[in-house]
Parts: C-alpha cells; sequence; structure tokens
C-alpha cells in the first residue's frame, strides 16, 4: 500500500474545443428552458407576428391600388418579402440592452465574473440554443400566413445556402451591437432611451420596415454605411430578392465585416466598462 | 359614487407617487417623440406612393394616429399597470391584501396603479389630432365631436374589458407575463384603419381584441365616417364587455387560493 493519493489529472481540453462545449451546453440550457414555457413563447412570438402582418396588409393594399406594384414589387413578393421577414425577426431575438441594466443593476453580473468564461460568449449560446424551439413554433405561423397572402418567391439553391449562412451573420451582428448597447449601463442605470434610439435607427435603414428599394435614395446612402441593413434587409433579400451571385457573396463579405467590427467593439467597450462595475449585491 | 372617489384617492397617491421622479417625464418625452417621427416616416412613404389609402386620406390617416397615440396613452396611464399589479398580485399571493379591504375587489384591483408620465402620450395624441382636423376638409361640428369624444370612452372602456379578461386567466394559468407583449404588438394594428385588414382580421380585432372599436370607430366619428349603426353596435358591444369580463372575473375569484403564508 503506498500512501499515495489517486487523484484524477485534470483533463485537458484545448481552449477552442472548451468554448464548443460551453455553447452546446448553454443551447441546451436554452432548449430545455423555452421548451418548457412554451405558452409564452408562443405568446411572445404572436404579437411579434403582429408587426410584419400590419406592414404587409399596409403595402399589399398600396401595390393593388397602383395596379398591381409599388417600386417594382407585387403584392406576392411583398408577401414573400415579410413573410421570411418573421423567421429572420426570430433569429433576430438577442441579449437586449435591457437585460444587461438588469444584469447589472441587480448585481448580478457578480456571479457571472467568477467563471472563467465572457459573459456574451454565455449570451450568444444561450439565444442560439433557443433558436431550433423558435423555428420550431414559427413553422405553422409560416404556413398559415403562406396560405392567407399567398407569397411569391422563387429562389436559386444558392440563394437559399446564402440565407441560412446569412442568418446566423445576422444573429452575430445584431447580438454583438446589442451588446455593446448594454455595456453602457456601466456608465447609467437606464438604457431605455438610447436603446429606442437604435431601434428608431434600425426600423429605418435596416429593412425590417420596408424593403429598402422603397425608402428615398439619400436614406439607402445612409443604409450603406451602417450594420442594420445586413441584419434585416440582406437575408430577406437573399431568398426573395433573386439577387445576382455576385450580390449574394458581396452580401456576406459585407456580413463579417460588420460581426469583426462588432466583436472589435464589443472587447474595446468591456474593457473600459468593467473597470466601472460595483457590486450591489452578491 | 364611492368606487369614484376612490379612484380619485388612488390617481392621487399615484400622481404624487411618480411626481417624485421627474426625469421620467423627459424620458417618456422622447419615447414619444421618437414613436411620432417613426410613424409620420411611415405615413409618408405610403402617400409617397399613393395619393389615398383605401379611401382614407393622408389627414384622415393622421387623425387614426392621432387617436392610436391618444388611446395608448390613457391605456399605459390607467389601464395597464393596475392589470399588470393584479396579475402579479394573484402569482406572488399578495392579492389576499386587496380582499381583506371592505371595497369592490374589481374595483380597487383596476385603479390602485397609475403612471402619470405615460399620459404624455394623451397631450402627444391631442396635438396630433389638432394637425389632423386642421388639414381635413370639412368642419367639425358639434355632433360630431360628442360622438368622437363618446366612441373615445366607449372603447378605453372595451380595451380595460379585454385586459381585465386576460388578466383574469392568471388565477388559473401561472406564466401570462408576455400577455403584455401579446397585447402591444396587436395594438400596433390600430396604427390603419380595421378596414384595411382581410376580414378575419378586421373581425378579430374588432370583436376579440377590441382595437378596432377603440381607435377606428373615433376616428371615424371625427372624419364623418362613422354611420349610427355602427355607433350603436360599439356601445352594445361595450356594455356586453363590460358584463361579460365582470362576470369572468367573479369566477376567476372563486379560484384564487392565496399563495402566500
Amino acid at each position: 500500500m503506498s500512501g499515495r493519493v489517486d487523484a484524477a489529472p485534470p483533463r485537458l481540453v484545448s481552449p477552442l474545443r472548451g468554448l464548443f462545449d460551453v455553447y452546446v451546453q448553454e443551447a441546451k440550457i436554452a432548449i430545455a428552458e423555452q421548451i418548457q414555457y412554451r405558452v409564452a413563447n408562443y405568446m411572445y412570438m404572436l404579437g411579434m407576428v403582429a408587426e410584419p402582418v400590419i406592414y404587409l396588409v399596409v403595402w399589399q393594399t398600396v401595390a393593388e391600388q397602383q395596379g398591381g406594384s409599388v417600386a417594382g414589387i407585387t403584392a406576392g413578393q411583398f408577401a414573400a418579402y415579410y413573410i421570411v421577414w418573421t423567421l429572420v425577426r426570430n433569429i433576430n431575438i438577442v441579449f437586449t440592452p435591457y437585460g444587461w441594466e438588469e444584469r447589472i443593476r441587480e448585481g448580478r453580473l457578480s456571479a457571472q465574473l467568477l467563471r472563467p468564461l465572457f459573459p456574451i460568449v454565455e449570451d450568444l449560446g444561450f439565444f442560439l440554443g433557443w433558436k431550433p424551439v423558435v423555428v420550431l413554433l414559427w413553422l405553422p405561423i409560416a404556413f398559415f400566413l403562406a396560405l392567407v397572402f399567398h407569397p411569391v418567391l422563387n429562389p436559386t439553391p444558392l440563394a437559399v445556402v446564402v440565407f441560412a449562412v446569412s442568418l446566423l451573420g445576422a444573429y452575430l451582428i445584431r447580438s454583438l451591437n446589442q451588446s455593446s448597447l448594454g455595456l453602457i449601463t456601466f456608465w447609467t442605470t437606464r438604457v431605455g432611451p438610447v436603446f429606442q434610439l437604435y431601434i428608431a435607427a434600425e426600423l429605418l435603414l435596416s429593412g425590417r420596415l420596408v424593403p429598402m428599394a422603397l425608402m428615398p435614395e439619400w436614406v439607402q446612402g445612409i443604409a450603406n454605411v451602417l450594420p442594420f441593413q445586413w441584419t434585416f434587409g440582406f437575408p430577406i433579400e437573399a431568398l426573395v430578392g433573386n439577387l445576382s451571385t455576385g450580390e449574394l457573396l458581396s452580401g456576406l463579405a459585407m456580413q463579417l465585416l460588420w460581426i469583426v467590427i462588432g466583436a472589435i467593439l464589443v472587447r474595446i467597450v468591456w474593457h473600459f466598462a468593467i473597470r466601472r462595475y460595483s457590486a450591489v449585491s452578491g | 359614487m364611492r368606487p369614484l372617489r376612490l379612484t380619485w384617492l388612488f390617481f392621487r397617491i399615484g400622481a404624487l407617487n411618480d411626481l417624485q421622479y421627474r426625469a421620467n417625464f423627459w424620458l417618456q418625452l422622447l419615447q414619444s417623440a421618437i414613436q411620432l417621427g417613426t410613424g409620420l416616416a411611415v405615413l409618408g412613404l405610403v402617400f409617397s406612393q399613393t395619393p389615398s389609402l383605401n379611401g382614407w386620406s393622408q389627414p384622415a390617416l393622421l387623425a387614426v394616429m392621432g387617436v392610436h397615440i391618444l388611446m395608448g396613452g390613457v391605456i399605459g396611464a390607467l389601464i395597464q399597470p393596475s392589470m399588470e399589479r393584479l396579475r402579479q398580485d394573484i402569482r406572488e399571493g399578495t392579492f389576499d391584501f386587496v380582499l381583506t379591504k371592505p371595497e369592490d375587489v374589481q374595483v380597487v384591483s383596476s385603479v390602485r396603479e397609475i403612471r402619470i408620465w405615460q399620459a404624455v402620450d394623451v397631450l402627444v395624441g391631442l396635438a396630433v389630432l389638432v394637425v389632423a382636423v386642421s388639414q381635413l376638409e370639412g368642419s367639425i361640428g358639434v355632433v360630431e365631436a360628442l360622438a368622437f369624444g363618446a366612441a373615445l370612452v366607449i372603447g378605453g372602456l372595451m380595451i380595460y374589458s379585454f385586459w381585465l379578461v386576460i388578466t383574469t386567466v392568471a388565477f388559473w394559468v401561472v406564466r401570462i407575463d408576455e400577455i403584455a407583449e401579446l397585447f402591444q404588438g396587436l395594438y400596433q394594428s390600430g396604427r390603419w384603419p380595421v378596414t384595411i385588414y382581410p376580414e378575419w382580421l378586421r373581425v378579430s380585432l374588432t370583436f376579440l381584441v377590441p382595437i378596432g372599436f377603440a381607435v377606428t370607430v373615433p376616428a371615424q366619428a371625427l372624419t364623418q365616417r362613422l354611420t349610427p349603426d355602427t355607433f350603436l353596435l360599439a356601445a352594445g358591444f361595450g356594455v356586453v364587455a363590460l358584463v361579460v369580463s365582470r362576470a369572468f372575473f367573479r369566477i376567476g375569484l372563486r379560484h384564487y387560493s392565496g399563495a402566500s403564508a
């Protein structure tokens, strides 16, 4: 008998593998949690679907009055645009600045800071895990909307693939930007006004309110130098807008650019923000 | 008269409470301005493409928007706060304290909370209405003005009944927090006259969620589109909604078992 204590050697995992495992576990938690509250989830989703249905009815009415189309977009294409919109919007649900506000005000961030994990990584994984549930719940709604509003779309296989990839891009861009915005709560306790300005800008400059083609030229010019349209307009139009191969691929490249910018920005803001943190409770 | 005195009392307490936080006024004003700006931008976009939407001219749609903002202010200031408190109290068991008061439970539950800064939207809505009416052809007579006022009150009572019914569900279902989100989403449809929606949606938005009655009908009164038939239907349905919601609330009350120690 030796006096040696057999301790299991620490399992060595590469940092990247470790991060991937975190994402998977966060996703599992999210799925379990969201399935548990599916009624609440559905109410939330129905409330959200009201928004595009309103836009859709208005623009279909205008299109019909104008002899079938507005700015070259037919009633059927409007239907396709806003039905795909509902999926993109659902994918675009991310951790909001209000969540950050609560997290910081109530001192819950303290516990998160103790873990050897960047809190934003946790959010990214959790909300990404929610998505399969969201898409599952979304399918019947999309089916119903398609029956009622008769969408017209004929995407190429490449467009479908680009659309699928661009959903992830949109999710990442919006997540990163809203995280940066949320970090403002390290300086102020109320993020509401700033966030509402952000949402207003997003409504007008992303294609969330109307397809960008309906906007005046100068608005489109502003939108071109901002990230918003890569989170709504581009994914939707990738599927329904008959974009050329060049437009599809350069769109993905633009998304990648904004993801990199967003990630750098969040890192910089975090660097300064975290020094200001003083916990209220444990 | 007792319910009215009680309402006034709670109103004063609520107002005094909110007046402590004056910065909230400016935040609310900013929020209302953003909302108004986006609303006007959408109207501008629509009318850059078409001279009229389903028979509604630009000033007429501006009137709809005015009523929508005004009614939104009433809901946010007077209806929703008490209903959210009621939902929370039922879930946490603190509803016990309401039940022990020697007053009508529904009255107390419905007037306990107000948020006066939300009433900024009432003023913004009125301002939009004044601009809209001044652009409308034809003047507003006494009859139209009275019909408008009456339609607003009836519509407000219907929205209140609707909120009471969905909040009463909390007696059976624990988590209904998302109902506020659902209502906010649906309420946005009132930004446009319900007559533009396909029939199934129009009927739902009138009788199921009474946004048509609460927003479109008052706007119709202002723009000389309101027929006596519609007005009587609104009044009749308003009475039914009040009676049914009260009955449903009483049934729900019997299912309350308390959750606190």
